[in-house]
């Protein structure tokens, strides 16, 4: 056993974090560290970067641009893009659609999509979940009528994120409509661009278009966008979530944000001095930090093991990952909005010449946002409440 | 990066494992072992001494096994499963780093042998009655005296100072009361003259006593290392206690989880086995997670412990110290929750867990303590 880093994931940990400090803009990371929202440029601009350094799918196979790396350099990277706030690459690309159609996908389908996934030519977007399924996925609606050599899908998507960019829709449609309701799912890739498709925003507690409503109405698909074998989607979209899960955790993310936290509470005047002389303030910093110190170590004992096994069953572990990470996410959020104080309060239009700072803090606006969006981690992929029932059947056996 | 034991590690865990669940194998044996004299069987701790383990820590040189923080988390956390009263964590960590670390050559010479064949055992003194979990807040003097010193004041709740042959003693030789400067610690006979040993039961199951020096007369060679710049040793001391009660917690926990899980599957009620209920089931889950969190710092303790680094090593520590105690408290007050009125009785061994992991968070340091130890750093800096 030893548990530091070796001379190798040293010296790869500073490669990684001096190319993301060097190369990706400067101007993306600060959106992304103040919690503003980027712009379709700045995903593929930041993305393509990665993806010239053959860095944007290091978990693909290599023949489509995956690295031959251990699973702690892939931790590693993770964590330093997120401490560098630099974007992940396009999460439904990546971390979904990419290794579901890797794993589960035909040989042409690959060549056709994969790379042009990598890249960010194509962006994808998730149509899992429907108005009358949440957490119970599994009662989707969504139809796929074979007709030829094609389906027609009839139905609606909701909380697709950022759908109002994408080009493609990965989704799980029903087409067996006796059998028990896991069994009758299939995954079906749809053009965005096919006609019968509407996209309607949905607007977030912070006020911001991140997620959508999808319709499709008679939407003809050619039968060659089927992934797998028909009917057995359930079983892709199973290791698709326990892919989503294991990065869930987000630990350089609220890493980053700590720090910030921390720089910014030593100019934030209160009393005699700063935010930073308070020790209460400090304490309750102190207390999410020493859980994520934790939670770090779990991910990587979690990674270590990950990299093993090779089967594509979903690790129950992976759900603890996700629960305790998505609280620490939400407590700095809440450390932030504490920070900004009286000043949360502000909503000023942003824009040039804009002169209306509260209180003179270029970020104390963005606090409450980041605060209302982040309820969402607890929720999405998996709600914590399902996590739990996952451990306490897969790991508990409860 | 590796988290796997290797071969000799597996060997030492399985061994430890063993031993300890063959003296306990259940309540009515530990019960029975609390009864002995010193609180626990002389002959259970020679079977440690057999297995090499109350000479882990020491290296092949100076007469030990060469053992490292993983291999003592190894033990302790056998000795937190099995809820093992011998007094592993006073003499084979506290006691033992003080010398491993501030001993001279000669030192170790003279007692690293009768250590390892299980002859001596030591303890940490360093608990005062005004001190609380300040290690420099040292009142009992050690007042020089021709090559010598002479041993004044008292210690407080010091971990089976009745079982333990010398005891390591903080003592002021210079300065005021709370100066950092002008602390030793210094080896002290039990028996010697001037000692006195008021021993009694802790809430867990162990044994703790008051001890008094009165007029100590110790020669220069008690002192570990320089008498009046000791308190980063005690310092260095006090986290492999922590190191130690993490992996103690670590097993207790595990051991009183498992032991709640069966419990919800058996236990029958409204014609089911509670642990069909989801409010329960969430409960459980809760508790692992508290669990495995405190598995993470164990290992963390284990990693930074040796350290070079003192200030990250302190709030690393602290930051361990930390978590630990949240989950010592989270899992044992579950645990008795779920267990309903079984988990109130002192016939059912969850319940001696609860009691150990309820004490654990209040000695080297409450979670009020080592808060403000890693918020005093400016920067409030967890290395990684």
């Amino acid at each position: 056993m030893d548990l530091r880093f070796t001379d190798e994931e040293i010296a790869f940990r500073d490669e990684v974090r001096t190319f993301c400090r060097t190369e990706i803009p400067a101007e993306i990371r600060k959106k992304v560290s103040e919690g503003r929202s980027l712009s379709k440029d700045d995903y593929v601009t930041s993305q393509r970067i990665l993806n010239a350094k053959g860095w944007a799918v290091p978990h693909w196979p290599q023949e489509f641009g995956g690295r031959d790396w251990t699973p702690i350099q892939r931790y590693i990277y993770t964590e330093e893009l997120f401490q560098a706030a630099v974007p992940l690459p396009q999460q439904f690309n990546c971390y979904m659609f990419g290794p579901v159609l890797a794993t589960f996908g035909r040989q042409d389908q690959k060549e056709r999509f994969l790379p042009r996934a990598a890249n960010l030519d194509d962006w994808w977007c998730q149509g899992f979940s429907e108005p009358g399924a949440g957490s119970d996925l599994a009662s989707l609606k969504t139809k796929a009528v074979r007709d030829g050599d094609h389906y027609v899908v009839d139905g609606q998507k909701t909380w697709t994120t950022l759908g109002q960019h994408a080009d493609w829709i990965f989704c799980l449609v029903r087409t067996d409509f006796e059998a028990k309701k896991q069994r009758g799912i299939s995954f079906l890739l749809i053009d965005m661009k096919s006609p019968g498709i509407t996209v309607r925003p949905i607007l977030t507690l912070e006020g911001r278009h991140e997620v959508n409503e999808v319709f499709f109405d008679s939407v003809r698909v050619p039968v060659e966008n089927l992934v797998g074998e028909e009917n057995k989607g359930w079983d892709y979209a199973k290791f698709l979530l326990a892919n989503e899960r294991t990065g869930i955790a987000r630990i350089g993310l609220t890493k980053e944000r700590i720090a910030r936290i921390k720089r910014l509470a030593r100019e934030m005047p209160a009393g005699p001095g700063t935010m930073w002389d308070d020790p209460a303030f400090r304490s309750r910093v102190a207390e999410v930090e020493v859980e994520l110190k934790a939670l770090e170590i779990t991910q990587m004992r979690v990674a270590a093991k990950q990299g093993r096994a090779d089967s594509v069953e979903p690790d129950p572990a992976s759900s603890l990952l996700k629960i305790r990470g998505s609280q620490l996410q939400q407590a700095a959020t809440e450390l932030l909005v504490e920070l900004a104080g009286p000043f949360a309060l502000a909503a000023p239009a942003r824009g040039a010449g804009a002169n209306n700072l509260p209180g003179g803090f270029d970020w104390v606006d963005a606090a409450a946002p980041s605060y209302f969006n982040n309820r969402k981690v607890s929720i999405y992929g998996g709600s914590n409440e399902i996590q739990h029932n996952v451990i306490a059947k897969g790991i508990l056996g409860l | 990066m590796d988290f796997d034991l290797n071969e000799d590690q597996s060997l030492l865990r399985d061994s430890v494992e063993r031993l300890a669940a063959d003296l306990y194998p259940s309540l009515e044996s530990r019960q029975a072992r609390l009864k002995a004299p010193l609180g626990f069987p002389t002959e259970g701790w020679a079977a440690f001494s057999e297995l090499g383990v109350t000479g882990l820590p020491f290296s092949d040189e100076d007469g030990g096994l060469g053992g490292g923080p993983v291999e003592t988390m190894l033990v302790m956390e056998a000795v937190g499963r099995n809820l093992v009263v011998e007094p592993l964590l006073a003499s084979l960590v506290l006691g033992s780093t003080a010398l491993r670390l501030g001993g001279s050559a000669a030192q170790k010479a003279r007692l690293v042998p009768d250590l390892v064949s299980g002859d001596l055992r030591l303890t940490l003194a360093h608990t005062e009655r005004q001190s609380r979990y300040d290690l420099a807040d040292v009142a009992t003097t050690a007042r020089r005296s021709g090559d010598g010193f002479v041993l004044s004041g008292a210690k407080s709740v010091v971990p089976n100072a009745d079982a333990a042959g010398l005891m390591v003693v903080s003592a002021r030789v210079s300065g005021e009361r709370r100066d950092a400067q002008g602390i030793g610690l210094f080896l002290v006979p039990a028996d010697a003259a001037g000692v006195a040993i008021e021993a009694y039961p802790t809430q867990d199951g162990g044994r703790a006593a008051e001890v008094s020096f009165s007029e100590v007369p110790l020669p220069g060679d008690a002192a570990l290392g320089d008498p009046e710049a000791g308190l980063p040793l005690l310092e260095r001391v006090v986290e492999h206690g922590i190191a130690g009660l993490a992996a103690e917690a670590v097993g207790s926990m595990d051991a009183l989880h498992t032991l709640t899980v069966e419990y919800l599957k058996t236990r029958k009620q409204f014609g089911v086995s509670v642990g069909s209920f989801q409010a329960l089931q969430h409960r459980a889950v809760d508790m692992l997670i508290q669990l495995e969190q405190a598995r993470s710092m164990a290992l963390y303790a284990a990693m930074m412990v040796d350290t070079p680094d003192a200030a990250a090593r302190a709030a690393a520590l602290s930051a361990v110290k930390v978590q630990i105690n949240k989950a010592c408290r989270y899992v044992g007050q579950e645990a008795v929750q779920l267990h309903g009125g079984i988990g109130m009785t002192l016939e059912y061994i969850g319940a001696h867990h609860f009691k150990r992991l309820a004490m654990i968070e209040y000695q080297l340091g409450d979670t009020a303590h080592h808060l403000r130890r890693i918020t005093q750093d400016a920067n409030g800096l967890l290395a990684a």
